[in-house]
């Protein structure tokens, strides 16, 4: 079933991470990230994954659910970490034909792996403790000087608020039209791609007419409750930045010290 | 005066253009503060219409809607007028806007510009209104039905309006959905005093408001007590329009040569007249 994927759902829970501002939530996202990236060696990069580790965690999630966030980007992971084995330089361990394998291509392919599964991890940590306003009002609240320049923030955070309610939605909407189709004989698993891609045509066309609907009737529902753009508005929970998040701050920055020191002190391994 | 007031309301969707069909012809209607009306007709006779009016997201062609004396047609006050009138839709799951129950109850008074604790305040107080305080952490799209009715009612409650205007809000829902719905709305009247428009094609839900309006293609032709309404069965049939069950039954056994001694309205008072009528027979 599509509705099945965790993959940018929240989960409500009382966690330390769930109590965090959320605009510092999404700056240590971009800091986890930057630290997979930039890791050279394995002792620096098993520090960054311990540090998303921790903060997987304290978000007091089960470990299944983070799994199961992995679960369609599997096959990427797979595809492209495998292919990293044969492009590594120096002494070959095993060769067939053009195909060549070597110490510094598997220890790629090790590393590439686990940045992709890492990366994922890290942000389902964001939005599996973050609710979907949350998120988008420090996004807003993130860009807001990016208005001054005429850029329309809070035209972008509330479609993508809507956005992220709707998603679900039409998820699940998606399922019962397949289903409904299957059930008239459309066949949508065999033949060639062309034809699987053909036989989506009749799952697409009722979801657009029904997305439509919906929008006329969420957009008299807003104007009725009084929606008339981001002036004047006022928020029921105001973001704010209190004493655990200066010691999640803190602790972070921590963390980086001891990365940098990591990364400079060994040698780097891997692909250069 | 009252608290709505439709005056000679004419309405076509399409104004401008030569083949316009007008959907409403001129209709007449106050509404007072507190009442409960139902309005009745069947697909297509202008009921939605009429409920847009109500809170100006539409303006009449011609005539004219006062809304706590508020001409609805007035850009610069509209927002006084919806915050009046709130309007509930049919379909649940198109007008819920945020991913959490507190935060969707709260997008109403957001707009509003309510102080952030003054709106915590209203949201908790909303949400136990309609009995969905446990659920106010809980993402809409995981909700029943009825329970995600009963938050969209919620998010106008927040708004404090003193009317809702509910279209068809039970029409997607399973018999436990309705009750729930229509239990929440007959307490909102009861309790906080709130002004019910609700527009049904249930004849059993109808008969619990204490009003009720019947249209037809645009004209209004009865408003009345149910039971004013609902006595004349043969009229409202020659309208396409159902009418309770009960009464139903009783407009069938009546028409085969039984002479009872009322029309009843609902299934209770339904019971009690044939307890009586049966005691009376025996005796
Ligand atoms: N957006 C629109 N544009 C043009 N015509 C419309 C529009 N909405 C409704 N109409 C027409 O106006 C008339 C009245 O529609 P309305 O939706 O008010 O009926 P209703 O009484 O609510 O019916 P139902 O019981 O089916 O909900 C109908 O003939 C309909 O075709
Ligand atoms: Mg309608």
């Amino acid at each position: 079933m599509i509705s099945d994927i965790t993959l940018g759902q929240y989960f409500p829970q009382k966690s330390l991470m769930h109590r965090a501002d959320p605009r510092m939530k999404i700056c240590l996202v971009i800091y986890a990230i930057v630290l997979l990236f930039v890791a050279g060696n394995f002792a620096s990069l098993a520090l960054a994954v311990a540090y998303i580790g921790l903060g997987m965690a304290l978000s007091r999630i089960p470990l299944k659910l983070y799994l199961k966030s992995l679960k369609p980007i599997l096959f990427l992971v797979a595809f492209t970490s495998v292919l990293n084995i044969f492009y590594g330089t120096g002494e070959p361990l095993w060769q067939w034909g053009i195909l060549r394998v070597t110490a510094n291509g598997l220890i790629t392919c090790v590393f590439v792996a686990v940045r992709i599964v890492a990366l994922i991890l890290a942000s389902s940590v964001l939005t599996f403790t973050t609710s979907p306003t949350q998120l988008t009002d420090a996004i807003e609240r993130l860009l807001k000087p990016l208005s001054k320049l005429g850029v329309p923030i809070h035209e972008f955070a509330m479609m993508m608020t809507i956005a992220l309610r709707f998603v679900p939605t039409l998820l699940e909407e998606t399922d019962k039209i397949m289903a409904a189709q299957k059930a008239r004989g459309a066949d949508m698993e065999s033949g060639s791609l062309a034809q699987r891609i053909r036989a989506l045509v009749p799952v697409l066309i009722p979801l657009f007419v029904s997305a439509f609907r919906r929008a006329f009737d969420l957009a008299t529902a807003m104007e009725s409750r009084c929606y008339h753009g981001g002036e004047g508005r006022t928020k029921m929970k105001s973001l704010s930045f209190g004493r655990s998040d200066w010691m999640v701050a803190a602790a972070s920055l921590a963390a980086l010290a001891a990365f940098v020191a990591l990364n400079l002190l060994l040698p780097a391994v891997g692909r250069p | 005066m009252s608290f709505i007031q439709a005056q000679q309301v004419r309405f076509s969707y399409d104004a401008e253009t030569v083949d316009a069909r007008e959907v409403l012809h001129g209709v007449d209607l106050s509404i007072e503060e507190g009442e409960f009306v139902a309005l009745l007709g069947h697909n297509g006779c202008g009921k939605s219409t009429m409920a847009k009016l109500f809170n100006g997201m539409l303006i009449p062609t011609a005539g004219k809607v006062l809304v706590g004396g508020i001409d609805t047609s007035v850009e610069e006050t509209q927002l006084d007028v919806r915050r009046q009138v709130g309007l509930v839709l049919q379909n649940p799951d198109n007008q819920l806007v945020a991913g959490v129950v507190e935060e969707d109850v709260a997008f109403g008074p957001e707009n509003l510009g309510v102080e952030p604790r003054e709106i915590r305040r209203r949201v908790d107080e909303a949400l136990k209104a309609v009995d969905m305080y446990e659920y106010r952490e809980h993402a809409p799209h995981k909700l029943s039905g009825g329970q995600k009715q009963r938050v969209a009612i919620a998010g106008i409650i927040a708004m404090e309006t003193k009317c809702i205007v509910l279209d068809e809000p039970t029409a997607m829902l399973d018999p436990r959905g309705r009750t729930e719905v229509m239990e929440t709305i007959r307490r909102l009247n009861r309790e906080k005093g709130i002004t019910i428009v609700l527009i049904t094609h249930y004849m059993d839900e109808a008969v619990q408001a204490g009003r009720v309006v019947v249209m037809d293609e645009g004209n209004i032709l009865r408003d009345g007590t149910p039971r004013e309404v609902f006595s004349d069965v043969e009229f409202l049939k020659r309208h396409d329009l159902d009418v309770p069950q009960a009464t139903e039954l009783a407009y069938r056994l009546t028409a085969a040569g039984i002479k009872l001694p009322e029309m009843p309205l609902g299934v209770e008072e339904c019971v009690k007249m044939f307890r009586r009528y049966l005691r009376m027979e025996t005796h």
